[in-house]
């Protein structure tokens, strides 16, 4: 079991920043993950909660990575990956599972993101001059799931921040973002017209960390 | 009762396909792709396809076999990568490409197979997506909020893959092979499906069918299939 506190004196790494996100489930709750840090988060629901994950290609209850003799090539999840089903799984169609999305019945989503910005516009889907793959289910998730929460590096590999005053890249969302989780810290906000408040710091990150590496305005 | 049953993917398509036509497609990535179809497809000929389909299949397989052959002037998709045909003619300004929401895509889809021209979204407000369309305010749970006016997409022709189907084309599908299939049965003027078995009528539960027989107006068998994984992940079993 991954603990915030094994050793890392410098932020937290993919699988605590996974940890801390799981952190906000709650029983009963119907969840979509992203792809990459975020599907890390399925590794860390507490045990005896129920939580049902839902996979935006046409199924509610996603069940581990099957062995290697049930592999089913019918039976994949949003990332294409081979999955298997439990005995609470559902199918639908891709229409009923943004019904599911758009009509704000999904509870929560954890997404990465390349720039959020401090009114809580989120840009992860294209990078201009470079190959666009697409948006994908992206756009209706920030629109249409109920809290989202936005797990990415404080920092991009240049070093530059990505969480700043207003994003450079092309917009997923307007306005979407609720809480913030980076390899520094976490920050949230109570409702869309509110800043973001600087909520915890990983262990061995300080306040002035984190200010020296952020151009979003928030709160402390 | 007309017969739908045809012998191959070749004979269904047969007085269907011309050039500049729009052709809706299901399937998710390689999951549920009408394959026989596709192949049908490629080997008419038929040029300046506008495909509307959530995915471009992959090099060699699925619809990036109409990429490498040429065929597509435009693919209304929501993610297209792991294609490198299709990133050469997308870069090279060969292949128009609009980008669609995959919730927008689908509900586009289902829109236009149910004969709503147009309904209104929060998908989109405020991004490149918005570029061009009407916003109305509607009135949400925190007051009004913007929404952005999406078309319904009608097809010339809809191409669909199932599991199993009986002798008048009531069709069911497998897991998360159903996907797009469903919504793209209902939004051509024609809708083509090809599934794995065909049953006699009566063999299927009326109250589990997935897709009328209204839709489905041509059907192959298009057995065997030789189902291609993208991702193959598993997991080791506990030993005893």
């Amino acid at each position: 079991m991954m603990t915030a506190h094994d050793g890392n004196t410098n932020g937290w790494d993919r699988n605590q920043m996974a940890a801390r996100a799981a952190r906000e489930l709650k029983d009963g709750f119907y969840v979509n993950l992203g792809i990459g840090i975020p599907t890390l988060v399925a590794n860390n629901i507490p045990e005896g909660m129920t939580v049902t994950l839902q996979s935006e290609n046409g199924m509610l209850g996603i069940g581990p990575f099957p062995y290697p003799d049930e592999v089913d090539a019918d039976l994949i999840n949003a990332g294409k990956q081979t999955i298997s089903e439990l005995d609470s799984t559902s199918y639908f169609s891709s229409s009923d599972s943004f019904a599911m999305i758009r009509g704000g019945h999904i509870d929560l989503t954890v997404l990465g993101a390349m720039e959020v910005s401090e009114g809580g516009d989120i840009a992860n889907w294209m990078i201009p001059g470079k190959m666009i793959k697409g948006m994908g289910g992206a756009m209706d998730l920030v629109a249409g799931v109920k809290r989202i929460i936005v797990v990415m590096e404080h920092n991009a590999k240049d070093g530059s921040p990505k969480f700043i005053p207003a994003c450079t890249l092309p917009l997923t969302g307007r306005n979407s973002v609720d809480l913030i989780i980076t390899d520094l810290g976490v920050f949230e906000r109570p409702d869309h017209g509110s800043p973001f408040k600087l909520l915890e710091m990983a262990p061995g990150v300080t306040a002035e960390d984190i200010r020296s590496k952020t151009t979003a305005h928030y709160v402390e | 009762m007309a017969q739908k049953i045809y012998p191959d993917a070749a004979a269904a398509l047969d007085g269907l396909l011309f050039d500049g036509m729009t052709i809706a497609a299901g399937g998710f990535g390689l999951c549920g792709i009408p394959e026989r179809l596709i192949d049908a497809i490629v080997a008419s000929g038929v040029k300046n396809l506008t495909i509307a389909s959530n995915n471009a299949g992959i090099d060699n397989e699925g619809l990036g076999k109409l990429l490498r052959t040429r065929q597509v002037g435009k693919m209304i998709s929501s993610y297209v990568g792991e294609n490198k045909e299709f990133e050469r003619q997308y870069l090279a300004d060969e292949l128009e490409v609009e980008f669609c929401p995959q919730g927008t895509l689908a509900e586009r889809m289902r829109a236009g197979g149910a004969g709503i021209p147009g309904f209104y979204t929060k998908t989109g407000v405020g991004t490149q997506v918005a570029h061009g369309k009407e916003v109305k305010q509607f009135d949400g749970p925190n007051g009004p909020e913007e929404y952005i006016l999406e078309r319904g997409i009608r097809a010339d022709l809809s191409i669909i893959k199932g599991w199993k189907a009986d002798e008048v084309g009531n069709l069911l599908f497998r897991k998360t092979a159903r996907n797009f299939n469903q919504p793209a049965a209902t939004c051509g003027r024609i809708c083509v499906a090809e599934v794995e078995q065909i049953v006699p009528v009566g063999s299927l539960d009326p109250d589990c069918i997935h897709v009328p027989s209204i839709y489905v107006k041509r059907l192959i068998n298009g057995s065997p299939y030789d189902k291609k994984i993208e991702f193959m992940m598993t997991r080791e079993r506990e030993s005893a």
